[in-house]
């Protein structure tokens, strides 16, 4: 049943010198096919480190992570990530940076065909009219959704977002949010999301993984999210339900787990 | 009123300090006691009747420099008397040396920067060999290569080839090795594989630290002809400056060296350009 598979995962970073710091204690999480599940925590939890073992640019010192049936051994498009830095190289345009994924997913396509994919992408997150910019020639918000449409071309069965929207200013990450929202619901990905922030959680998740302080950080709690969708910020600012939410997911944070 | 926003601009101090410069120079060469026929009584002595002839042994004003810069200038490009060429062909022979160096130093350092860059054990291989050999003064190589080349322009440009190499050599290592850990994990994220992860990421985030390298060997590479040509050369800047000398011709002396700084110069700023225009922008 589930599509994407953590099970048991411990992860110790070895310390110059001798010892090592454990960051993951035996965390184990099932994502099915189609949810949309958001990672949340303090800084320094180990969330991003979880990300980048499904990812597969890590691996784990103990337990097992598979997805779609096939354990993880590495990195791949399958799995594409959104950076919290963009990550977008810049010396290439938006449209290079978008078809470098693309030409190693579709290989067999003609240029054509690539061509397509990498305008499909970039008109999905509405940046078409800047595919021949340089990342320096747009803004912070611009880079995150060329970075969304780069994941997105690679057509992965998880996509990765590891704090998309932590550089950006109030109203920009509000309507990539929404922007977000109205991709996922279009394309049904699985989705597997990094966060510190509590409202972007519940507006997005099907269920939000609490994590405990690290080190050696474990899954403290999982709430489901059953919110009717589309969501929309502003009718769910006055949603008793939502308010529910946001209380349970403050008390996790702000008093069992504080900074 | 525009008096005082012009006396403000910088440059406007850096001609005041070079009319002050010449000014001093002419003072203490041009004017005073014995002219510019004066002649060290030393020298007189040991050159007999040419030395009051011809008056070079003092250091000579600037205006004799300037007229025997116009001279130099005027015929720069002179060959009819092949024992004596322009000062032009000279410079180009100088050049031309920096640039064959520079160029059979850049396509090895490169590639094997790259390779220390991004393999450690590489790295460690060929780190004490880099250490002991980089220190070494370009020149003391000078006579080994004169005795396996038997040519003083192939030294020329082995020397150049050797002082240009270390730069861009570590440069291009230390530039490899440390590309952005987010592009190297787009990489990996999105499966390139290692010929385009060197061609398309590694290569393109090296270029301003292989630029920065490229400038500083070119401006050692320039440093260095000049000692290098002086050595058994029979043409080029050094073999001018030190022919110069032997003729005692100091007015041509100090051209010669005002032009390598201004070549200098130039090299350096173009190098710049094209370091900016190749480099990515953030």
């Amino acid at each position: 049943m589930s599509f994407l598979s953590v099970s048991d995962v411990s992860m110790a970073f070895r310390i110059k010198g001798n010892g090592s710091f454990v960051a993951l204690d035996s965390v184990s999480m099932d994502v099915a096919n189609n949810e949309f599940v958001c990672l949340i925590g303090h800084s320094g939890c180990g969330k991003s480190t979880l990300l980048n073992l499904i990812a597969g640019l890590l691996l784990p010192t103990a337990g097992a992570i598979s997805c779609d049936g096939k354990e993880v051994r590495g990195p791949g498009p399958d799995r594409a990530m959104v950076f919290q830095s963009h990550a977008l190289l810049p010396w290439m345009t938006c449209f290079e940076n978008v078809h470098l994924a693309v030409k190693q997913v579709f290989s067999a396509l003609s240029a054509a065909q690539m061509k397509d994919k990498v305008e499909e992408a970039l008109r999905l997150v509405h940046l078409d009219h800047a595919m021949h910019k340089y990342p320096y020639e747009i803004s912070g918000g611009m880079k995150q959704r060329v970075g969304i449409a780069r994941a997105l071309a690679a057509a992965p069965q998880v996509l990765l977002l590891d704090e998309p929207f932590g550089a950006l200013d109030a109203l920009t990450r509000a309507s990539l949010q929404d922007e977000l929202v109205r991709i996922v619901e279009s394309i049904r990905s699985t989705v597997v999301m990094v966060t510190h922030d509590i409202d972007e959680a519940i507006l997005l998740s099907d269920r939000i993984v609490m994590m405990t302080n690290g080190p050696a950080a474990k899954i403290g709690d999982v709430l489901r999210i059953d919110l009717p969708r589309p969501r929309d910020r502003v009718a769910l600012a006055t949603n008793p339900q939502y308010a529910a939410h946001r209380e349970y997911l403050l008390k996790f944070l702000y008093q069992k787990q504080r900074a | 009123m525009n008096v005082r926003r012009i006396l403000g601009r910088p440059w406007v101090a850096s001609l005041a300090i070079f009319i002050v410069f010449i000014a001093v120079w002419q003072a203490l060469t041009g004017g005073g006691a014995g002219g510019p026929g004066a002649v060290d009584p030393e020298y007189a002595r040991l050159a007999g009747q040419s030395a009051a002839v011809q008056p070079t042994g003092a250091i000579p004003p600037p205006t004799a420099v300037a007229a025997r810069g116009w001279e130099l200038l005027i015929d720069a490009f002179d060959r009819s008397n092949p024992n004596n060429l322009g000062i032009a062909w000279h410079l180009l022979q100088s050049l031309g040396r920096v640039l064959l160096g520079f160029v059979l130093a850049l396509i090895v350092a490169v590639p094997l920067g790259f390779a220390l860059g991004l393999f450690p054990a590489v790295y460690q291989a060929l780190n004490p060999f880099i250490q002991v050999l980089r220190p070494i003064s370009p020149l003391a190589w000078m006579p080994l290569a004169l005795y396996i080349f038997r040519d003083s322009g192939i030294s020329a440009i082995f020397i150049i080839f050797i002082c240009a190499l270390w730069p861009m050599l570590i440069n291009t290592a230390v530039g490899a090795a440390n590309v952005r850990q987010e592009w190297v994990n787009v990489s990996r994220v999105f499966g390139l594989d290692p010929l385009q992860h060197i061609t398309r990421i590694i290569f393109p985030a090296s270029v301003p630290m292989i630029m920065t390298g490229v400038r500083i060997s070119v401006g050692i590479a320039w440093f260095v002809i000049v000692a290098a040509e002086m050595v058994g050369a029979q043409s080029g800047i050094g073999y001018f400056i030190w022919n110069e000398w032997n003729n005692l011709q100091l007015s041509s002396m100090i051209v010669a060296i005002v032009l390598i700084g201004l070549i200098g110069l130039g090299l350096d700023v173009g190098l710049a350009w094209i370091g900016t225009r190749l480099s990515f922008r953030e």
